[in-house]
């Protein structure tokens, strides 16, 4: 055990506990700080795994961004009878069910593949990652087209969201 | 040194969690959370494998990044729709929307 398997294995069980409480917990606000905190551990395991851009870009599009959002969503759509109704469906066993059995057919095919456990190669010190993802995001032999899309479909999904939740008559608040 | 196979299995847990919280839980925006949890799971194994298999390809962090401007753009519209319903129908339980429901 060296000393960055204990810290993976510390944020590893925070980030999944911090999950399991976003599903299960009763009330959505705490759900949704709950979520910040698991967002954060993925946020760290980029760091682990050496891409920093992603590790800031989490923090900044899905705690400063997503998770507000759904904050001030829950907010404004508050509702008494939320916190105190079970928060989970009829049907929840079998999801539950579902759930374990994805996780162990996703645990038995990792172990069914031997070549899963190796040692990370080294990174290329004559390349700047950072760099290098700015540029392959720009340049037309590679990846412009689906950056420039991608820019389409956040302009599309800014009008249409504005549109979908702009009241329609007088009594509708 | 981390192995490879214990991100695999923290992202297999991770979309675990989230697929047991989009399926059961009855408040629309949970579901959402659920969505990111999966949508997360996804980025670390993305991300992991672009470490760990080709580390001089950067089309790892390039779809990673997809994933990011998608899952923004979901919850977005998402969250708008959900504002939509409550205003008419007072509740964004998913079980009582079901006026399209015959």
């Amino acid at each position: 055990m060296t000393t960055m398997q204990i810290l993976f294995i510390i944020i590893a069980a925070t980030t999944l506990g911090a999950a399991i409480m976003v599903v299960t917990t009763r009330k959505l606000i705490h759900a949704a700080l709950w979520l910040i905190l698991s967002l954060f551990g993925v946020a760290i395991l980029y760091v682990f795994l050496d891409a920093s851009f992603l590790a800031v870009a989490q923090v900044v599009v899905y705690i400063g961004a997503i998770a507000i959002l759904m904050i001030f969503a829950i907010m404004l759509t508050r509702n008494l009878a939320i916190d105190v109704a079970s928060p989970f469906n009829n049907s929840w066993p079998w999801a539950l069910l579902l759930a374990v059995l994805m996780f162990a057919g996703l645990v038995w095919l990792l172990s069914s593949w031997d070549n899963v456990a190796m040692v990370v190669p080294d990174l290329d010190p004559r390349i700047d990652p950072i760099k290098a993802l700015g540029i392959s995001l720009v340049s037309p032999d590679a990846y412009v087209l689906p950056f420039e899309i991608a820019s389409l479909l956040l302009l599309g999904a800014l009008i249409g969201s504005i549109i979908i939740a702009w009241p329609r008559n007088k009594n509708e608040g | 040194m981390i192995p490879l196979s214990w991100y695999l299995f923290f992202a297999a847990a991770l979309f675990s969690i989230g697929l047991y919280g989009v399926l059961a839980r009855k408040n629309a925006i949970a579901i959402l959370m659920g969505i990111e949890l999966m949508l997360n799971s996804v980025n670390v194994n993305l991300v992991a494998f672009w470490r760990y298999r080709a580390p001089e390809l950067i089309a790892g962090q390039v779809w990673a990044i997809m994933v990011f401007a998608v899952a923004a753009a979901e919850v977005a519209v998402g969250l708008a729709l959900f504002i939509s319903i409550y205003r008419q129908r007072k509740t964004i339980e998913a079980d009582e929307i079901n006026l399209m429901k015959w």
